[in-house]
């Protein structure tokens, strides 16, 4: 059977210089955006999505495993952040930790429940999962079911910063972003990172050589999920509210198909991907659910033509690692 | 008391529909190695097939019953021909996307074209009205869909189990190398299979049709819980998914009669528990 990344080069460091270039260049351009005229609640909102991305691509890209139910720690995230910022009142600062702190907690029950099992198994469950939780949801009186949690104050995060002014809040979202995203590039290029990827590649032998590959795993899903519910907390401030939307499979379809189409276990590609769908739902958001058509039409054409998606085609081109 | 026997009723249909939706799943993972995550979108093209036979061709029910899982069939057989079968030897995450795909393609056509609100489905003529058992009154058709079901549910496992082309079938499974040489013709097999799978899948959606409406979302939360049904089972056995499918549909009903909140996630629940005691599912040989 061939792996998901059949061409993954070692981190050498030429690799590393190449990809702390293309980081440079994009923090760069993220950067500049409010001085181009650029619609800033469009990049706030990918951004938003990109990290969600990448952290599911810390899973799937890095130790193999696919999760469909990534929106449960968006969404619960989203959910706890709002409720400590408008109900109980706290800063922005405070809202964003409980966001964080509840996907924490999720991650680890999840985790403990669904790692037992593996590949295609891990994959139901973790759908299954969340949809247990998008049904709590619907009935939990403080998420207020289909109404969602609207009219999110926005606040002044560590006291002295107005996030109601968009350039405020995007180079605070921006900030939000790089940071979890230079985290992952840490935790790809550590030497648990390494110990994940011989997973993917090749469990019993990983197992043989003495890892207790179930920690590992459990480790990266934790990650990943505290990381997609800091992605979920950010996306309070942006969308000002916390709907069902963000907690249903629908939405952790849509982080699956981010990250096929920027290349699976790729660094950069998720964050390419993400920028590409919610450009596409932005421009197709009067065709209804032609969208629906539409990205069901790309997972077949990136399954069946595309595997390695945009980023992987480019990085396989150069031979570079991106 | 006649509440919780209707209650019981509903769950022994919806866990007709369990065991027929996680039946075909199990088969089609066996062949292909493919979590279908289409089934759901199959069952609904099952229901829409029926309802344009009935209102565009006044093609009565008992011909869709029969015509409905064959046009899907043929429909699933031409997806695995262009585009599953060249799958083989890949990771089975693709699988899984490639059908997701394949599910949102046609859920969200449907939805274009019929909106997301349900269109009828007259019940036939001759399975209108009820019987009195004396201790409940059983409408004849929701009697009939769990007999049916049953009934085609033992029709595969005997097929599987126990006909000549079942062992070639389950030698296939086991190692498809060996079969084909043979001189058995395996992809033309595994083509069959996909078409029995995703035509119960159609049978489905035409028996639901009546009870449910047509819907072009009714099998997009279905297929979920089926999920959930196919972990609790484990897919290594026919009758392992036929028995959890019902057992599951009953139990879910037993929930609505004694704590409603809860009818929306008990299978969800179950199958944490399952995998917290008892990691390989119900019937399990590990993953």
């Amino acid at each position: 059977m061939t792996t998901l990344t059949d061409d993954t080069l070692p981190a050498t460091p030429r690799a590393m210089r190449d990809e702390m270039i293309v980081f440079a260049v994009m923090a760069l351009l993220l950067a500049s955006v409010p001085f181009t005229g650029v619609y800033p609640f469009f990049v706030m909102q990918a951004l938003c999505f990109a990290l969600l991305a990448c952290a599911f691509n810390l899973l799937i890209g890095y130790g193999g495993l696919l999760s469909f139910g990534h929106a449960m720690f968006l969404g619960t995230a989203g959910y706890c952040s709002a409720h400590a910022l408008k109900v109980w009142g706290l800063p922005p600062e405070l809202g964003i930790l409980v966001g964080i702190a509840a996907a924490f907690v999720l991650s680890i029950v999840t985790g403990y429940i669904s790692i037992r099992r593996q590949g295609i198994y891990f994959s139901m469950i973790t759908l299954a999962l969340s949809q247990l939780l998008y049904f709590i949801y619907l009935q939990a009186p403080f998420t207020h079911g289909e109404d969602g949690i609207q009219g999110i104050p926005q606040g002044h995060m560590f006291g002295v910063l107005d996030l109601s002014k968009p350039t405020v809040l995007y180079y605070v979202v921006l900030v939000g972003f790089l940071a979890g995203f230079l985290l992952i590039f840490r935790i790809i290029n550590s030497p648990f990172g390494e110990v994940l990827k011989a997973i993917r590649e090749n469990e019993p032998r990983a197992i043989s050589l003495g890892y207790r590959t179930d920690q590992y795993k459990f480790l990266a899903f934790v990650l990943s999920g505290t990381l997609a519910g800091f992605a979920g907390a950010l996306k309070v401030f942006v969308a000002q509210n916390a709907s069902l939307t963000d907690v249903h499979w629908s939405m952790s379809g849509e982080v699956v198909l981010m990250t096929l189409v920027g290349g699976l276990g790729t660094i950069f590609g998720p964050v390419v991907g993400a920028f590409v769908i919610i450009a596409m739902q932005q421009y197709l958001a009067s065709f209804g659910q032609w969208v629906t058509v539409i990205q069901g039409a790309i997972f077949v054409i990136c399954v069946l033509t595309f595997r390695r998606g945009v980023i992987g085609e480019i990085a396989h081109y150069f031979r570079r690692s991106l | 008391m006649q509440a919780l026997y209707a209650q019981l009723l509903v769950g022994l249909i919806n866990g007709s529909f369990y065991a027929l939706l996680s039946l075909g799943l199990a088969v089609i993972f066996g062949m292909l190695n493919i979590i279908n995550f289409a089934h759901g979108a199959l069952y609904m093209m099952g229901a829409f097939v029926a309802y344009f036979l009935l209102n565009l061709g006044g093609i009565n029910y008992w011909w869709a019953l029969l015509l409905a899982p064959i046009i899907v069939g043929i429909f699933g057989m031409i997806l695995e021909r262009t585009m599953l079968q060249w799958l083989t030897g890949l990771d089975h995450l693709y699988g899984l996307l490639l059908t997701f795909g394949i599910a949102l393609i046609v859920q969200g056509l449907f939805q274009n074209y019929f909106g997301s609100s349900g269109l009828p489905y007259a019940i036939p003529d001759q399975l209108r009205g009820g019987m009195n058992l004396g201790f409940m009154f059983l409408p004849v058709y929701r009697g009939w869909v769990v007999v049916f079901s049953l009934v085609v549910c033992l029709a595969t496992w005997f097929l599987i189990e126990k006909t000549q082309l079942g062992a070639y079938l389950r030698a296939a499974t086991e190692n498809p190398t060996l079969v084909r040489a043979f001189g058995i013709n395996v992809p033309r097999m595994i083509t069959l299979t996909y078409g029995l799978g995703v035509g119960l899948a159609a049978l489905a959606g035409v028996l639901s049709a009546p009870i449910n409406q047509v819907r072009p979302l009714m099998g997009a939360d279905l297929i979920i819980v089926v999920f959930a049904v196919v972990v609790i089972g484990g897919m290594g056995s026919i009758m392992g998914s036929i028995i959890t499918g019902f057992a599951l549909g009953v139990i879910e009903g037993l929930t609505k009669y004694f704590y409603p909140e809860a009818s929306n996630t008990v299978v969800f629940v179950l199958m944490v528990l399952v995998l917290l005691v008892k990691p390989t599912g119900l019937t399990g040989r590990a993953a």
